[in-house]
């Protein structure tokens, strides 16, 4: 009863979003602002209504009502209470309903801002808005209703359904088959939220992109607006991708922490338009230019993120999240390629308005050095999209089924990365609209220098090989760029304001928020590129199977096994087996125990490996314990890994968060903050 | 000389007691793949069955197999998706590259277009001392910093 009420409120929720599409649409053509009005206010009404129908299923997941087909899937009696209710976002159905709540949540914070300046863009705001919520909401209604019940037909076939078809019985199974254990893990509670805040966010750009194209508004006022809804989407986007990667390195039990799997990458695609957007919509702010290209770029954002939901919900490309899959591949594929007709039509169509309206100057200048930031975040992007369909393709036309794995990508986007991270390096130095080698090299030769020592000190005390040389030059380039330039202006401000250097720092960053978080967000770059070096270029690894009393040796440690130990939790529903060992280091001293764990989930049948790890900036031992002799405890097999450097990626994603909420914390009003700056100048002030 | 190789070659393999050891299986299957558990390499999943295909390797390997003889093995058993790459390399790379060089071209083609009438305008007027217009932060900053001296 309570689940078809539910589903009530979802068809309800569905049919607000066609209407508000549609009142948006006539409204505004038909000149009655009533009608936009109306469509306004349904939109604001769609966050209530899905939060009701999440607030039903929840209610059912707690409640353990197994004949709902979803709840049965996704929990169990065992499990704890908050793993019940982020079991919402454990399954297709549930996960589907999660996007298009937050959906939902960002259009009406988004209609709720004041739009006396850019009234004109509320009515093809509501429109994308609405017809992307529509769209995810019709998914649930038609193809995938968390709501469905499981019934028991007469021949005795079990099957759910929306309502209840003829010579019918409920059926309601004792047990659910209990969230996969892998989704257990608090990484992985956090990291789908993050990852469809950063999709939905984006959303709202590329709705105010579509809106200014529609009214032919074409200045930079969209990107203006939604400068940082852009910048939020993107942290979240980030963290996303960071908490999925810490999440993979500490319960997958492979030692890494990207496996270039395609819905890794369904979800790094959209990162890397977006992270071109933000660099190149500066373009347009500063020099008008490139304005179709900026448009361009947020379109296959939006895509992407349609594509990334795409591949990680209809399993039409098979990976380790392959636990979603159904049918609803083509309709996304349509979907998609709808929103991308329109969309670059509309591009095509106001192509005369978009024109720049100055002229590049150099081929350093800032805004070039941006382009080719632009053109390698393209180059990785393609390289990414092409593993991914490449499988695809070649089954299609040459019906041999192939992988694409980690080689095809490494090789293949290595040298990309490496030519990000120079212009990293020189970005920074160059002026807009103007630079000349002269210049440049004038502004590069200290930092430049001082990486230069410190690849010939690492070349003497760290290590001869060759990619590590050159990735390490670039780091310390670009930390040292990056580093000079604060300085410069730490140190002017210092001498300017009186202030000392610290203060100095401090509030050089609060005045132009926007450059020095993304210089700190360079820094962070570096630190995680520090991190990848170190474990994909040195990471060694050994397995072996010992008795209790026996070592292994890896790389300069030695690990001795102490103990073993497995026990039952009933409650929890969880064997734990559990073996102690320690890690000495190469003079025998005792560096700590490591505690690496086998957990075995009764309802889902399902083990899952924790990894004992001895983390410092120097490496990290990673010891697994892969196998185990119940009776003798004679054999038992670990795996270990030593990951140099590893650390400095965690590191460095820590700062990577903190320079994105400074680049992104809302400012004043800039409008009313000029106000104020009138104001004062009129007042003679203490100082003067 | 040929002698010695392939002694050392049976040493590495056959390591003390005969059997080869898990890091010579797991150097194999580091770049195997499995049709079932696909994106995860055979050397790190934990499936029955893909526990048998590394003592599969370790078999074969005790039998004196090469690296590539195993692969090859694999490859004729389950087709090409066992390889961590397309077999036929040359073609996963050729779109990539070209769309990339297609790119570039693009790209300084345009630089090219869209400086050329500014590079004129300048060798008129302008003379090549004139000051670099900086961006406006910096400039803001050294002004004051001027004024402040």
């Amino acid at each position: 009863m309570i689940a078809d009420f539910g589903y009530g409120i979802l068809v309800l929720a569905f049919l607000t979003a066609i209407y508000s599409v549609w009142a948006a649409v006539y409204g505004e053509l038909g000149k009655k602002p009533a009608l936009v009005e109306s469509a306004r206010r349904a939109m604001l009404l769609t966050w209530p209504l899905l939060t009701l129908a999440a607030a039903v299923l929840i209610y059912l997941l707690v409640n353990d009502h197994y004949e709902v087909q979803f709840v049965y899937e996704v929990t169990s009696r065992s499990m704890p209470l908050y793993l019940k209710i982020t079991a919402w976002w454990g399954g297709q159905a549930g996960s589907l309903l999660f996007w298009s709540w937050l959906m939902s949540a960002f259009t009406s914070l988004v209609t709720l801002r004041k739009w006396d300046r850019d009234r004109e863009f509320l009515p093809w705001v509501i429109v994308v808005g609405g017809v992307t919520m529509a769209f995810f909401i019709g998914m649930n209604v038609f193809f995938e209703n968390p709501f469905a019940k499981l019934y028991q037909t007469f021949d005795g076939h079990i099957a759910p359904f929306t309502l209840q078809p003829a010579n019918s019985i409920l059926f309601t199974p004792s047990d659910g088959r209990g969230l996969n254990p892998l989704l257990r893990h608090p990484g992985m509670i956090i990291h789908p939220p993050m990852l469809y805040l950063g999709f939905v966010s984006f959303v709202i750009p590329y709705a105010f992109a579509i809106a200014a194209l529609v009214t032919g508004r074409t200045d930079d006022r969209w990107i203006r607006i939604t400068r940082r809804w852009a910048l939020w989407a993107w942290l979240f986007l980030s963290a996303g991708l960071v908490l999925g990667g810490r999440w993979a390195y500490d319960v997958l039990g492979w030692g890494g922490y990207w496996g270039w799997d395609p819905v890794e990458i369904a979800a790094f695609m959209p990162w890397l338009t977006g992270t071109a957007f933000l660099h190149s919509v500066m373009i347009q702010e500063k020099r008008g230019m490139f304005k179709h290209w900026n448009m361009l770029l947020i379109i296959l954002t939006y895509d992407l993120v349609i594509f990334g939901t795409f591949l990680t919900r209809s399993g039409v490309l098979s990976s380790v999240h392959s636990f979603a899959q159904s049918a609803i591949g083509p309709l996304f594929f349509a979907f998609i390629g709808i929103t991308l007709i329109i969309s670059v039509a509309l591009i095509i169509y106001r192509w005369d308005m978009l024109k720049s309206e100055t002229q590049m100057t150099s081929m350093l200048s800032r805004e070039a050095l941006f382009l080719l930031n632009n053109l390698l975040f393209m180059g990785v992007l393609v390289v990414c999209f092409w593993g991914v369909i490449y499988p695809l393709i070649s089954e299609l036309f040459t019906g041999q089924k192939v992988t694409v794995g980690p080689p095809f990508y490494e090789r293949a986007t290595s040298p990309l990365f490496a030519a990000l991270m120079l212009l990293m390096g020189i970005a920074p130095l160059s002026a807009w609209g103007h630079s000349t080698v002269k210049t440049l090299g004038r502004a590069i030769w200290k930092p430049a220098l001082g990486a230069a020592i410190v690849t010939a000190v690492l070349a003497f005390t760290y290590t001869q090989n060759i990619i590590a040389l050159v990735g390490f030059f670039l780091v310390a380039l670009v930390i040292l760029v990056t580093l000079y330039e604060y300085g410069r202006g730490a140190l002017a401000r210092q001498r300017s304001q009186g202030e000392n250097i610290f203060l100095a720092f401090w509030n050089l960053t609060g005045r132009n928020r926007r450059r020095y978080g993304g210089y700190i967000i360079h820094l962070s770059m570096m630190l995680m590129a520090i991190g990848i070096l170190g474990i994909e270029l040195f990471q060694v690894e050994t397995q072996g199977t010992i008795a209790i009393g026996d070592s292994l040796e890896l790389a300069g440690y030695t690990i001795k096994y102490r103990e073993v130990a497995s026990w039952d939790n009933p409650g929890a529903g969880v064997n734990y087996t559990r073996a102690v060992v320690e890690v000495y280091d190469r003079n025998g001293n005792l560096l700590g125990n490591l505690h690496p764990r086998k957990d075995f989930y009764f309802d889902s049948q399902q083990p899952m490996t924790i990894p004992g790890q001895l983390a410092s900036l120097k490496d990290e031992v990673y010891v697994l314990l892969i196998d185990w002799e119940p009776i003798n405890q004679e054999s038992t097999t670990f795996k270990i890994f030593v990951n140099p450097l590893v650390n400095w990626l965690w590191l460095g994603s820590l700062l990577f968060l903190v320079g994105i909420i400074i680049a992104a914390w809302p400012d004043k009003d800039p409008e009313r903050v000029t106000v104020h700056a009138a104001k004062r100048m009129e007042q003679p002030s203490a100082a003067d | 000389m040929a002698l010695m190789i392939s002694l050392l070659f049976a040493a590495a393999v056959f390591a003390q007691d005969g059997t080869p050891t898990d890091d010579e299986v797991n150097k194999i299957a580091k770049d195997l793949y499995c049709p079932v558990c696909e994106s995860t390499p055979l050397d790190v999943c934990p499936t029955d069955a893909c526990r048998q295909w590394r003592e599969l390797i370790r078999k074969q390997l005790a039998e004196g197999k090469s690296e590539e003889e195993i692969k090859q093995y694999f490859v004729t058993q389950y087709g090409a998706r066992v390889l961590s790459e397309p077999p036929n390399r040359w073609a996963s790379y050729l779109v990539p590259v070209a769309a990339f060089l297609l790119g570039a071209f693009m790209l300084f083609r345009g630089f090219r277009m869209w400086i050329k009438p500014m590079a004129v305008e300048s060798a008129s007027g302008e003379d090549e001392a004139a000051p670099i217009p900086q961006d406006d932060y910096i400039r803001r900053m050294e002004e004051e910093l001027k004024k402040r001296k």
